[in-house]
């Protein structure tokens, strides 16, 4: 073992014996220069590098290499990771998810995840972020280091914001704190409340005017944006402007054939400028209509039911296999019940798509850099490659596979980040109850 | 002898009004006694009976002589029924008609109501009513009367649909009045149904709910009916008992719930007339075996419109396969013999009822079983046949005459007699004027052509030869008068009044030209009316066959193959060659093994073996693929029908899921392409003490009962914490009792304490001798009491819910206070905390892998939770409660694996072996050794990678899913849809009204299901 390693984990099997049970620290900036070699590395853009030497430095990657015929210099790197046998991601992004916003979901004053009213696009995920939620470290010591956070609910929910996870608060942790805008389009039916419970789901009697309202709520934010010097502001549309410019995207909840197909049709008609459909259950029948529209898919959890009872039983873990076989841009989320704790199965998710269809590259890519191009991020992130942030782990083993999946370290721009979490501390308090340790 | 018009007899039936024998007259008596005597009949006696030139007496609304010999006496009024048909009316054994439907009950606050809102001496449920009697509700009501004779019927039963026990229907002519007359019988049969309708009392809230209260309430009325001192009177079991000796009629909504009720009738000794859903014949070798008689309605489900392809694909292969096959059902019941009246109950028009009925006769349907289904049936049925049903001496003078067969489309239904008065929609002796006729009008000769139907002729006029369309006359027949009137160009409108007179048929008489001139006319008839031929009402290709149904009736079902026909043909053996085997005993994981699956068991594990010439053996190569014992899910609600809570009470421990498995539930066919074949199907976790669980395996394709784990242990749900307080249920559910963890504790004291003394009483009657018993009478038996007592007496075991560890100290203390085991501790989520108490009681432990965060209580939730309890040597299992999860429970098991290092061999325990030892199942399930039932997984690669897929899951030697089927029965639905789409659209350009899909999603349940459903699809 690399004495480094030895060191790092005797330091860490110490500290935690005296930890309570809080948040671990957030990393400081990184100061001295790291190298990873040995590992596989799995890039993230598809490729892989079976002896990799991965050097950053001031939390940018500096060196992305085949080990076996890198020459380096001994003192080229201040610290050197000896990861043999392991393997190497950049870090997993979690898309449209509610992480932070909802610490306990059946406890109301814990929810910030739904404002009042239809149409809120004003509202922001980013400055509502609790960095010190209890979930987020469980997020990390899975590999997943980045969240784009969003808020639910009404018509158009608010802006979303794309943050690392780790960090003392929202502001240390915001990568894109203004990412784009998220709605939902209007639905054809709804199940009925009744007395008694749920009802049987019914025609949606204000889907025309959801659909009016909406229109004209974009026809009006597009006139709107046209000035610079509006004779009154008005903080909606203040909003939406940088939809029309391209600087945010739209992001549009939007799962059946017909609910995508308006959705795409209505982005293109007030020239927003990047559209993407969040969910896409039947996305991968109206391929060309995306690819000719250029429009991504945050594909709705893999880990789901078919939608209907006689589709295909694997169908949710196909459909990413089928979008990219058709060229779409698409990367995954966890969206559904308790989507926010869930994300650490992200990764699992990624497996499944690899054992219907992908290849494991390709899976990784769904979780990393395709989110980063959806997000408009990937200049800097998303992939292990030079001139991008060193935000990566390493895990023991298959990171797609929860049998293997074993992350032990990881780093978001280049700052080493404490891999605990406060159900390791009640795993070990009771491990010492038990004398099992 | 003249010929009289009935129309002249209708106005004498007015003055009879009020003729009862009791009631004063305001004026003179004008009762008529006379004879009426229908002679040259085709007289259809019975359903198998029919006499030609024959004669049907009847006088004072009674059947004096039906016979081809008849003397009809002077004094009768002799009408002749040459040509004309005469059938025993129709009886529709299932109406409501003239009893008001009940008003829909308001619930007084928003929080839920436990108790019963019915002031006065009645029962405590809202929702068991058989204090309900129909005949004092009935009042004649002339429009629906008039809408039922003009489909033939006569007589009707007639019921206040509502609630679980309904009361009693009464049997009613279908006379317009007065009411005293046309109630044939009072109550007349007792009615039932599983939908508690306006109550708005909590319970029963599930489907097993009414079920068990259904259940209850016989056993109430036993004792009731039995205890020799009353310490109360309860109207409701007053009527309940009373009503026991007449026909009794459950009402059901699906197959699967007709097989629940005959089950209740079974246990209760009745005998049920069921009137079913419409879908019987999906599930008709099960129908049959209930040995109940049955009322099917003939409401088929309308087509799609399914033009557009997004709204098709919204609608699933069972509902475009029951469109297609719903008119099958009544002659598939005539096919089998089994005993079935029809009803024009739940059709939406009733005018539908012969279009439905013709529809069900081509599709096999005979028209005597038919016939017989109208009239003996349903009279036998409800103990009227010696009333109605047929014609003979002494019956009802309930008819109807008709043109011909009452079958064939074009017949004509004259009239319906009803208690001996004519109800006449065409009058039998009226002319029949249509044809071709030379018609001269003043000095002009026309071709007048009459043709429509008989009592609406349409007229045309054609002024030459050559004239191809005919200037429109219109015609109009009042008895022998008629009207013509028709417009010529440069003529104006000429009107023609007149008469007409038969042998030969002439109409003659006076008319008036536009100028105001009169002229003579006559219209001599040159060439009668040629009827068209039929023309079919359907555009459907090919006719659906009882074989064709798919078992279950969805996609992924299959149709019922040759060899499972042949039921005493052998199961064909399976060899698995060179796998790997996870054996879950001491040999653990075996490479380059052969597996022999004989007779639905394990029976060899060897290096090679070898399969003898001429054995019927599948040999399936498994190089390279691991295989395992199936998965069991120890904690599942898939497959259970409307509700998984009854959490109207703290105890609800007589509700059973048992009652309500639903055999057609896809989740069962996408678990079993995760490799699982059993599971518990557990009750919500809504209280303290939930309902019985069901332990099935997933033999997809199979009836409920047969998919039950024969001989296994009983079990029951038991759940703690937030959703038995009902933490987060709102505002409004803050009134049953337990509101606290404090309160949970008191409500188990009391059960158990109470199910102590009342199991120490019931032993106590059971040792007494037979002739002490009757003496002392048997003590009322409670089956919320039984189940708690079968706890105590280690015949029934606690699955129970839970997350804190003080919840779970305090009822392990509960236990040992009061003499009972908890089982397992399901979710468990705390258990790390506890897991020396339960290792101490030898509790086993059922949780999730990774679940938190989702309530107050599951904030000290971890992952390693199993590897802490594996560790502390616990038997321990991951379960679902998720029907998603639960496909992937293989996946689940590897996070033990992940989180606390769990051995990779012991982490497939926690879904395999374990459970089968959580549910006492072990000695037949969860492990790879001879002689164990042969429930086994074949998976593409180590089962517990994400990468794995199950290929071939078997249960009890036969393949229920396999990788390589799955696509042939995938291309199988794509063509099936397709086929019955392209029938849909063909049904729609033919005219047919079609409906627009909608999105249908089923419910899926977790524990936390709280609301009631069981009335919703």
């Amino acid at each position: 073992m690399n004495p480094l390693l030895k060191h790092t984990t005797a330091a860490l099997l110490f500290c935690t014996g005296l930890l309570p049970a809080q948040n671990p620290y957030p990393a400081p900036a990184q100061t001295k220069s790291i190298l990873i070699t040995g590992g596989t590395a799995h890039l993230g853009n598809g490729q892989v590098i079976q002896n990799a030497a991965i050097g950053f430095r001031k939390g940018k990657i500096d060196l992305v290499a085949d080990a076996s015929i890198l020459k380096l210099a001994k003192d080229a790197y201040d610290t050197i990771i000896d990861a043999t046998g392991k393997q190497i991601y950049p870090g997993l992004i979690a898309a449209s998810t509610t992480l932070g916003l909802i610490e306990i979901e059946s406890v109301r004053a814990t929810i910030d995840s739904r404002e009042t009213g239809s149409m809120n696009p004003n509202v922001r995920a980013g400055i509502s972020f609790n960095s010190d939620s209890k979930i987020l470290p469980t997020m990390r010591t899975n590999g997943v280091l980045m969240a784009q956070v969003a808020p639910q609910g009404g018509i158009i929910a608010g802006t979303s914001a794309v943050l690392t996870l780790d960090g003392w608060n929202w502001e240390d942790m915001a990568y894109k704190l203004n990412d784009g805008v998220f709605m939902s389009w209007p639905k054809q039916s709804a199940r009925t409340w009744t007395d008694d419970g749920p009802g049987p789901l019914v025609a949606n009697t204000d889907f025309g005017k959801q659909v009016t309202d909406l229109n004209k709520f974009f026809a009006d934010a597009k006139a709107y944006a046209e000035t610079d010097k509006p004779e009154e502001k008005n903080l909606r549309f203040e909003a939406m402007r940088n939809l029309f410019t391209g600087t945010e995207n739209l992001y549009v909840h939007a799962n059946s054939v017909k609910e995508i197909t308006e959705t795409v049709d209505f982005a293109k008609r007030y020239g927003v400028k990047h559209l993407s459909i969040v969910g896409g259950i039947d996305s991968w029948m109206v391929t060309p209509l995306l690819k000719t529209n250029n429009v991504s898919i945050i594909f709705g959890r893999v880990h789901s039911l078919p939608d209907k009872n006689d589709d295909d039983v694997d169908l949710p873990f196909k459909t990413p296999y089928l979008l990219h076989q058709a060229g779409i841009l698409y990367c995954l989320n966890q969206e559904g019940d308790q989507e926010y704790h869930q994300n650490r199965n992200l990764a699992f998710n990624a497996g499944t798509t690899a054992a219907y269809g992908l290849s494991k590259e390709e899976a990784l890519m769904s979780i990393t850099l395709n989110a980063a191009k959806i997000m408009g991020i990937d200049k800097t992130t998303g992939s292990i490659e030079t001139g991008k942030d060193a935000t990566l782990f390493i895990s023991s083993g298959d990171a797609l596979d929860m049998r293997t999946n074993h992350v032990e370290f990881a780093f978001i721009q280049g700052r080493k980040l404490d891999m605990y979490n406060e159900q390791q501390a009640l795993y070990e308090r009771y491990e010492r109850k038990y004398g099992q340790k | 002898m003249k010929r009289l018009t009935l129309i002249t007899l209708i106005v004498c039936t007015c003055f009879a009004a009020f003729s009862q024998e009791t009631f004063p007259v305001n004026g003179p008596f004008n009762k008529s006694h006379n004879y009426y005597a229908f002679t040259n009949a085709n007289l259809v006696v019975d359903y198998q009976t029919t006499l030609a030139n024959a004669t049907l007496l009847i006088k004072d609304g009674l059947i004096v002589e039906a016979g081809a010999v008849v003397k009809v006496p002077k004094e009768a009024v002799v009408y002749d029924m040459k040509g004309k048909t005469i059938y025993p009316s129709f009886i529709d054994p299932y109406t409501s008609y003239g009893v008001a439907e009940p008003e829909k009950g308001k619930r007084m606050a928003l929080s839920p109501q436990y108790e019963s809102a019915k002031k006065g001496a009645y029962g405590w449920n809202q929702a068991v009513k058989p204090e309900t009697e129909a005949d004092k509700l009935f009042t004649a009501d002339s429009k629906a009367a008039d809408e039922l004779r003009r489909l033939g019927f006569g007589s009707v039963l007639t019921l206040q649909k509502d609630g679980i026990v309904r009361g009693t229907a009464t049997f009613v002519l279908l006379g317009d009045g007065p009411d005293q007359e046309q109630i044939l019988k009072g109550q007349t049969a007792a009615c039932y149904s599983f939908d508690k309708g306006t109550s708005t009392q909590s319970n029963p809230e599930s489907l097993m709910g009414a079920i068990a209260l259904i259940r209850q309430t016989y056993y109430d009325a036993l004792w009731y009916g039995a205890v020799k001192t009353k310490k109360e009177f309860n109207l409701s079991l007053e009527a309940f008992n009373n009503q026991q000796a007449l026909p009794q009629i459950f009402e059901s909504t699906d197959k699967l719930s007709d097989l629940r009720a005959a089950k209740i009738a079974d246990e209760f000794k009745v005998k049920y007339i069921i009137k079913g859903a419409g879908n019987e014949y999906q599930r008709l070798d099960e129908i049959q075996a209930t040995a109940s008689k049955f009322i099917l309605p003939v409401n088929y489900p309308m087509a799609f419109d399914v033009e557009d392809p997004f709204d098709a694909s919204l609608v699933s292969l069972t509902d475009m396969k029951h469109w297609e096959m719903a008119p099958l059902n009544p002659g598939a019941f005539a096919k089998r013999g089994i005993a079935f009246a029809l009803t024009t109950a739940d059709l939406k028009d009733k005018k539908d009822f012969w279009k439905n009925l013709r529809k069900a006769i081509q599709d096999g349907l005979d028209e005597k079983s038919a016939l017989r289904a109208l009239t003996a049936a349903p009279a036998e049925m409800l103990g009227m046949a010696d009333k109605v049903g047929s014609l003979k001496a002494g019956m009802v003078a309930n008819f109807i005459i008709t043109s011909g067969n009452v079958f064939d489309e074009k017949n004509i239904l004259f009239a319906n007699w009803v208690n001996g008065h004519p109800y006449t929609m065409i009058d039998p002796a009226m002319p029949d004027l249509r044809g071709t006729y030379d018609l001269k009008a003043g000095d002009n000769t026309y071709k007048l052509k009459v043709t429509g139907d008989l009592d609406k002729p349409k007229g045309q006029l054609f002024v030459a030869d050559s004239q191809k369309v005919g200037v429109s006359a219109a015609l109009t027949q009042k008895g022998y008068s008629v009207t013509i009137s028709y417009e010529l160009k440069g003529q104006g409108n000429i009107r023609l009044g007149g008469n007409i007179s038969e042998d030969p048929l002439l109409l003659s008489g006076k008319g008036q030209l536009a100028d105001g001139a009169w002229i003579d006319w006559t219209a001599t008839l040159k060439e009668p009316f040629k009827p068209e031929a039929a023309k079919k009402d359907t555009v459907r290709k090919s006719l659906p066959k009882l074989e064709d149904v798919y078992f279950p009736f969805a996609g992924y079902g299959k149709k019922k193959t040759t060899t499972e026909k042949a039921a005493d043909q052998k199961q064909e053996d399976i060899l698995i060659k060179n796998t790997t085997v996870w054996t879950n005993e001491k040999d653990g994981i075996l490479k380059n093994k052969s597996v022999l699956i004989s007779g639905g068991k394990i029976s060899r594990i060897a290096d090679n073996i070898d399969v003898p010439a001429g054995a019927h053996v599948q040999v399936i190569d498994g190089t390279g693929k691991q295989l395992t014992a199936g998965i069991i899910d120890e904690h599942s609600h898939i497959a259970i029908s409307n509700g998984v809570n009854e959490g109207s009470k703290a105890s609800s421990s007589e509700v059973r899921i048992g009652d309500v498995v639903n055999s057609e539930d896809i989740n069962i066919y996408r678990q079993l392409a995760g490799g699982v074949t059993a599971a518990q199907l557990l009750h919500g976790s809504a209280n303290p003490i939930g309902g019985q669980s069901a332990l099935i395996k997933l033999r997809w394709g199979k009836a409920p009962e047969e998919m039950k784990i024969k001989g296994a242990d009983g079990f029951i749900k038991f759940a703690l914490g937030e959703n038995v307080k009902q933490s987060n249920w709102g505002d409004f559910n803050t009134i049953r009792f337990p509101q606290t963890r404090m309160g949970v504790e008191q409500v188990y004291y009391d059960c158990f304490i109470r199910a102590k003394e009342y199991d120490q009483k019931m032993k106590a009657f059971a040792s007494l001798p037979e002739k002490d018993k009757v003496k002392a009478g048997a003590p009322r038996r409670d089956l919320d009491l039984d189940a708690i007592a079968e706890i105590l007496n280690k015949k029934r075991f606690i699955t129970c819910h839970s997350y804190v560890q003080s919840e779970i100290m305090m009822l392990m203390h509960v236990g040992d206070s009061l003499g009972f085991q908890v089982n397992t501790f399901t979710h468990i989520l705390e258990g790390y905390k506890v897991a020396d108490q339960m290792k101490k009681r030898n509790i086993g432990a059922s949780s999730f892998s990774d679940w938190w965060a989702y309530k107050m209580e599951v904030k000290d939730a971890i992952p390693y939770n199993g590897a802490i309890l594996y560790h502390a040597g616990l038997v321990v299992a991951y379960n679902s409660d998720d029907a998603e999860m639960a496909r992937r429970l293989n996946q689940e098991a590897a996070k033990a694996v992940k989180y606390g290092n769990v051995p990779e061999e012991e982490a497939l325990k926690f879904v395999t072996l374990n459970p089968a030892k959580l549910l006492h199942l072990d000695d037949k399930m969860g492990s790879i050794k001879p002689g164990k039932d042969a429930d086994v997984v074949l998976w593409s690669d180590n089962p517990l990678s994400i990468y794995a897929k199950a290929e071939k899951t078997i249960i009890d030697g036969t393949v229920y899913y396999d990788i390589d089927e799955d696509k042939l029965l995938r291309e199988d639905i794509l063509k099936e849809r397709a086929r019955i789409i392209q029938e849909m659209i063909a049904e729609k350009n033919g005219g047919a009204p079609v409906t627009k899909p909608k999105p249908k999603r089923p419910r899926l349940y977790t524990c936390d299901d709280e609301e009631n459903d069981y009335l919703n699809d």
